[in-house]
This record gives C-alpha cells, structure tokens and sequence, in this order.
C-alpha cells in the first residue's frame, strides 16, 4: 500500500518529465505495432492457405504457362480429388497506381476449391453463367465504389488490348484473413480471345490448383504430379500452397529483415530515452533514498520503488500504444488500398507490444535500482543533485 | 556578451551517462534516416545507370516490362529498316534482338529460389553497353550452350560461378565468365547466346529491341516513327527512361517507408532530448541565476542552452552518419516488384545525404532544446539564485 502511494507520488512529481517519457512511450510501442503489422500482411498470403491443396507450376519459372491437356493428367494421379487452373491476368485499371491482383479462372471448379469466398447462390449463378462476367472482394469493390452491374475496364499488359468485365457478384472472406481484394474472371474468354490473336499461344494455363483428398499425402502426391511430365516440354512442379505463397515472400525477404529490425531499433531508442530518465530521477532523488536506507527500508524496498515507477509508466504507455495502433492501423490500410490486402493487428502483434514496454521499463530501471540500492548510506547523503 | 563555448562544452561532458544515452538514441534516428536514404540513392543509382541516353528499347505496347513483352521477327525487322539507327564499324545497324525471359533458381546461402533475368544477346548488345565487360573467365561462344554471369547473380546463386553448370530450359548450360556492369542492373542478369536462348526455350520471337539513336537528340522523331506505324504494335523509350520506371515502385516504397519511420523515429529522440535540456536546466538554476547576476544576458543564457541542445543532435548525427557510411560495403538482393526479378543494389552515400543527415541532427537538437532554453531564459535573477 506505502509502495504504490509512494510510487504513485514519485510518477507524478516532474510532471512534464513523466508526460515527455509517456508520450515517447506511446509514440515507441506504436511504430513497433505498425511496422509488425506490416510484416504480419507479407506473410497474410501464406497463413490464409489451405493445406489441401497443392499449386502447379511450371518449373523454369512462373512465367511459362503450362498445356490445359495437363488437368486431365493431374486429375488421374492417385490422391488427387478435383482439379482447377488459374491464370495471372495483370491488366490495368484506369492508371497503374489502381493495382491489384486479376485472376482469369475456371469458375465452377475454382470456387468449389475456394469455399472460404463466399458468395450468394444468386450471385455465383450470374457469374458463371456470364462469360464477360467477374467477381471481386467486398474490399476492393468498397475502395472503387462498384456495384454489380458495373462495367470494369482493364487494359491488358500481357493479354493486349482492352477488356471490359462485367460485376456481377461480390464475394465476402470466411475470415479476416482472407483476401478480399481480388478480382476474378472466366478462363475461357481470354482463351478464345488469345487463340484468335496469336493461336500458338491459346488453351495453355498459368498454374494449376490441385485438391487433395488427404491433406497428409501432400509429399507424395507433389512428387508423383512432377514424375508425370519429367522430361516433357513443360516440365512442373508443384508445391503445397503455402510453399507457393512463401516463395514469393523469400524473394523481398531483404526488405522484410529491414522492417524487422527497424522495429526493434525504435526499442532501442525508446529504451535510451527512457533509461536517461530514470538515471536522472534516481541521480536527483539520491538523498531521499538514503534518507529512507537510514530510516530502516531495505535496499531491495527502494530498489522496487524505482523499477515499479519505471514499468509503470512504461507499462501506461504501452496500454495507451496498443489502444492507438488499431485505429492507426485501419486508416494505414485504407490509405495503402489492395497493395495490402489483409491488414490488421493480430493478438501476437498486441502480446509483443506489453512485452516491449514492460522490457523497456525493467532495462530502464535496472541500473539506477542497482546503484541505489548498494550504494552505502553516507555517500548517498553526500551526493548532490 | 556571450557564454564562453568551453562552459558548454563542460557541462555535456560533465554528466557522461545522460549525454551518451541522448546522443545515442539521436544517433540510432540518424542512422536509420541515413541508411533509408542511401538505400534509395543506391536503387536509383543502379538502374539509372543500366541505361545508356542514347540507346532506345523498343518493347510491346502497354508491357510494362521486357518480361511481358514479345515483338516477332516481322515488327522486329520493320524497325530494324527504320532510319535514324546508327550504323557499326562493320556497317552493320546498332540493334539487338533479344529474348529475356525468367528463371528460377536457388539461392546460395538459403537455397530458397528467386527470379533470375535470363537475357539472350548478340555480339551487337554488347556494343551497345559499353559498360559491361568480363572480369573472370571468356565469353561464351555464339551457337553453344555457354552463358556468362552477372556479378551479383554469380555470387549469390548456385550454379552460376564460373565452371558451374545451371539446369533450365530442359539443357545444361555451363558458366564461361563473369561479368560486371558497373553496379547495374545487368550485374543481375545472366547472359547467353540470343538464337540458343530462343531456340531453348521455343519462342518465335523476341522479346525487345535495342538500339542506338545515329542523332540523340532525334529521339523524339524516331519514337514518333515507331508509335504511329500502322504495323507496329510497340513503344519506344529512352533506355535510362525504361530503367527508371522499373524502379519506381521500388524506390518510392523504399523512401515513404523510410521517412515515414525516421519521422516517428525523431519524435522520440526529440523527447529524450527535452528531458535532459530540461534536467539540465533544473539542475543549474543557481548556476544561471549566478550568470544572470554576473550581467550575462536573456538572449547569452538561451543561446547556451540550444547550442548546447545543438551540440547532443551533432554528437549524435555524426555518430549515426559514421555508423551507416560503413553500410556501404553491403549489398543488398531483393525481388523488384514490377519486373518481377532479383536485383542487387548498394548504399549509397551522397554528399546531399550527408548534409540531410546533419541537418536533421541539428534540427532534432533545436526542437529539444528550444523550450527548456526559453525556461533558463525567462528565470528571475533573485528566484534562481534562492532555488535551492
């Protein structure tokens, strides 16, 4: 009861100190917030993967497709339960600053694939049964404003030309994870216009998606897919989608290490300013705890009494920064539009941020409750502010 | 009547732990702002440095990249008869017709895979990039499987040092030589025979077109020739123009990240700064009322303060700028995300850096230091001196 009276007292004596280290607190554990949060969407792709099903791919590169003759063979393996392909479409929306993903897909399969995009029974009718129809996410069509009915223009970069969809449904994610900022169209229509343009490129695909029937088997049935068209023209390889999606995220994994350790950087910084002000408030209060030593309080009591005003304050702050950043975060999400598709604050990126303050409160005080706590009782007397 | 420089000076070395601590936590803000920087003038100069002004690319219309670009032998041989190329010493026209396409291939140290830019070429597309040239091993010879490496590619993915062998295309290809490209982007490409790399990977046509202009500066008449021939399918740009763009993305990513967080940065920094010029202030109250008394003025007591606020954001700029100019020997290897391939750049560090840096140490040590100085300033001679 003494311990926080005293400890409360102590907080509040320099006011504007407590306040300066507060709001460095506060503006600390948010950046730490954000910037893991960042990291967190780089890999949302990877986490909102099933484990059950399998991506194929050429294997030179993702930018040579691979025959449509391949599902028939794919769909023969044993262990393989349906199935689908998908196409980078890559078109242009308006400007290039409107980025984001377009997937030309085989409908009926694809969504039979994909249950977590959930769409209304009406609506996925009218899609499959437009061919120049398309789907989109609730988000993205939430950041441009289109209802079903919309025409969408793409100018294509890899399929020339310009393309005009119609929406016809908006799908919602079965969670937050799930992207919701991608468009999807038929197959099919780009095949026929590609065939009639440049007939050597038609009925080739992309990537194909496979469903296991035993998520366990994936292993071997990658290695049996691949064994297929060894020594083919377009030989493939297939890896669980999770796989696929980390691939992407190893290729900017150096911008992602930086991001990394900026946030601990802010840390550091935060634990500087902090530790300075600790220093300083044990250096100023000397003779008061030496007063409190020759009045009979252990150095262990006054040891406390700095580090519970120390994580305190930093503990406060944290709180209020973990208040702050979820707000923060949306508006940062709005203003990146589908370049991050999933953004939110996961409960790690919370537990991490208390942890942070409560270590930058405990790293602050230890060296100021040490000294204080040994230092014999005459010199503490002796010390001048 | 000023304070003399040497009582400052004294009193930041007086208390050795809080001027370390705030110096630091300015030099940590300064070397992240410098090192973001640096990040971005070295990406920018990469791939402005990739293209030469006089040479122009030729690729599909709306194709954003090489990659996604194609130009058949038919367009290819309709620009090749334009006017306006230069000619050779053999008299032959300066343009090549290349194939790039991507790969994968794993890492050295991770083994994870990355994109790799496969670029075939003619004896031509090396004349018209003058700035490469081989520092290890031969050519490769036209008509065989032999490829040379880039630098970066070289040293950071398996298979591609010299006497390696890389497996793509359903061949073995073996690694004759490595080149280098000044720090540009070819340093992340590897490079084969043209009509191989076609033939390998059963395309019909190329993918750019590369030549050079005989009148720089008629570039304008030439690209006019190309975009409204009724023939063609295909822009041209300026090849320093082309490389920008691709890094657009990239950079502007690189410098809002990179601002924005030394803006957050700095305001912690700026904090701790306050804290200690005012515990400073607090703690001297009857040195500043025995100065005042002595007959120093307001303005010689504020201008103590803020140069000694000054004197913690140079401290801890200089620090901050040594540590990331030794950044310099990294280089750093990362997915571009517009074209879709593996680029190696460094940091860079330009003197307008070095000035922005300092700039922003001194601005730092203002903001902290301007209100408690104002405090010292506005002190009552009789009050300071009665403060205990």
């Amino acid at each position: 009861m003494l311990l926080t009276r005293l400890v409360t007292r102590n907080a509040f004596r320099h006011q504007l100190r407590t306040a300066l280290t507060l709001v460095g607190i506060v503006v600390a554990i948010t950046a730490f917030g954000l910037l893991r949060t960042i990291v967190d969407a780089w890999y949302a792709g990877a986490n909102a993967s099933s484990s059950a099903r399998l991506i194929t791919r050429s294997s030179v590169s993702l930018v040579f497709p691979l025959p449509l003759t391949y599902a028939q063979k794919i769909r023969q393996v044993p262990g393989v339960q349906s199935v689908s392909w998908a196409n980078w479409f890559g078109g242009v929306y308006i400007s290039e600053r409107n980025f984001f993903p377009q997937f030309a897909i085989d409908p009926a399969s694809y969504l039979d694939m994909y249950p977590e995009f959930i769409l209304s029974a009406a609506e996925r009718k009218a899609f499959l049964t437009d061919r120049k129809g398309a789907i989109v996410g609730r988000k993205l069509a939430e950041q441009y404003g289109w209802k079903i009915g919309d025409v969408i223009p793409l100018r294509g970069t890899i399929y020339t030309g310009t393309w005009a969809f119609t929406l016809r449904g908006i799908y919602d994610g079965a969670d937050k994870g799930t992207d919701q900022s991608t468009m999807f169209m038929h197959w099919d229509l780009l095949n026929e216009t590609i065939k009639k343009l440049y007939p050597r490129r038609g009925d080739q695909t992309g990537v194909f998606v496979v469903q296991l029937r035993d998520p366990a088997a994936a292993a071997e049935v990658s290695a049996a897919i691949d064994a297929t068209f060894r020594n083919s023209l377009a030989e493939t390889l297939t890896e669980t989608e999770k796989a696929f999606q980390l691939s992407f995220v190893a290729m900017t994994e150096a911008i992602l290490l930086a991001i990394q350790a900026v946030s601990y950087v802010v840390i550091v910084i935060i634990m500087a300013v902090m530790a300075n002000t600790m220093a300083m408030t044990a250096r100023e209060r000397g003779s008061e705890y030496a007063t409190m030593k020759a009045l009979g309080f252990s150095g262990g009591f006054v040891a406390l009494l700095i580090l519970a005003e120390s994580v305190g304050i930093a503990l406060a702050g944290g709180l209020a920064a973990i208040a702050l950043t979820i707000p923060l975060a949306d508006a940062f999400a709005e203003r990146m539009g589908s370049l991050f598709p999933i953004f939110f604050v996961s409960e790690q990126t919370m537990l991490l941020q208390a942890g942070a303050a409560l270590a930058v409160g405990v790293v602050a005080a230890a060296l100021p409750a040490w000294r204080t706590a040994t230092v014999r009782i005459v010199d503490g007397l002796r010390a001048v502010g | 009547m000023t304070i003399p420089f040497s009582y400052i000076l004294r009193n930041v070395a007086a208390r050795r732990l809080t001027t370390t601590l705030t110096a630091g936590g300015m030099a940590l803000v300064v070397y992240v702002f410098a090192t973001v920087l640096m990040l971005a003038a070295g990406l920018e100069r990469t791939l402005v440095a990739t293209g030469q002004d006089d040479n122009v690319v030729v690729i599909r219309r709306a194709a954003q990249t090489e990659v996604q670009s194609g130009v058949d032998r038919r367009q290819a041989g309709v620009v090749e008869s334009l006017p306006g190329i230069a000619i050779g010493r053999d008299g032959q026209k300066l343009i090549s017709k290349e194939p790039v396409v991507l790969i994968n291939l794993p890492k050295r140290d991770s083994n994870k895979p990355s994109n790799v830019v496969i670029r075939g070429v003619t004896p031509t597309g090396l004349v018209l990039r003058p700035q490469v040239r081989l520092v290890e091993g031969r050519m490769f010879q036209p008509g065989t499987a032999e490829v040379i490496a880039g630098r970066s590619i070289a040293n950071g993915f398996q298979g591609a040092g010299v006497g390696e062998t890389l497996r793509f295309a359903s061949r073995d290809w073996t690694v004759v030589g490595v080149f280098e490209a000044g720090r540009t982007g070819f340093d992340s490409e590897i490079w084969g025979d043209a009509e191989q790399m076609l033939q390998a990977f059963r395309r019909l046509g190329f993918s750019v077109l590369v030549f050079k202009l005989a009148d720089t500066d008629r570039f304008d008449a030439v690209k006019q020739e190309i975009e409204s021939d009724p023939r063609l399918t295909l822009e041209a740009k300026r090849e320093t123009r082309f490389y920008a763009d691709q890094s657009e993305m990239l950079s502007k990513f690189i410098s809002y990240l990179g601002t924005t967080i030394s803006v957050i940065f700095s305001i912690g920094a700026v904090i701790g700064a306050m804290i200690t010029m005012y515990a400073s202030v607090a703690s001297r109250t009857n040195e500043i009322g025995t100065l005042r008394a002595l007959g120093f003025p307001r303005r010689a007591i504020m201008a103590a303060f803020l140069v000694e606020a000054l004197l913690l954001g140079l401290i801890g700029g200089v620090v901050g700028l040594v540590a990331a100019s030794f950044m310099q020997a990294l280089s750093i290897s990362t997915m571009n995300f517009q074209t879709f391939a593996e680029l190696a750049f460094t940091f860079t560090l330009t003197p307008g850096i070095v000035v922005a840096s300092l700039s922003f140490a001194l601005v730092m040590g203002f903001v902290g230091g301007f209100l408690p100085a104002a405090r010292a300033a506005r002190m009552k001679i009789v009050d300071a001196l009665r403060a205990a």
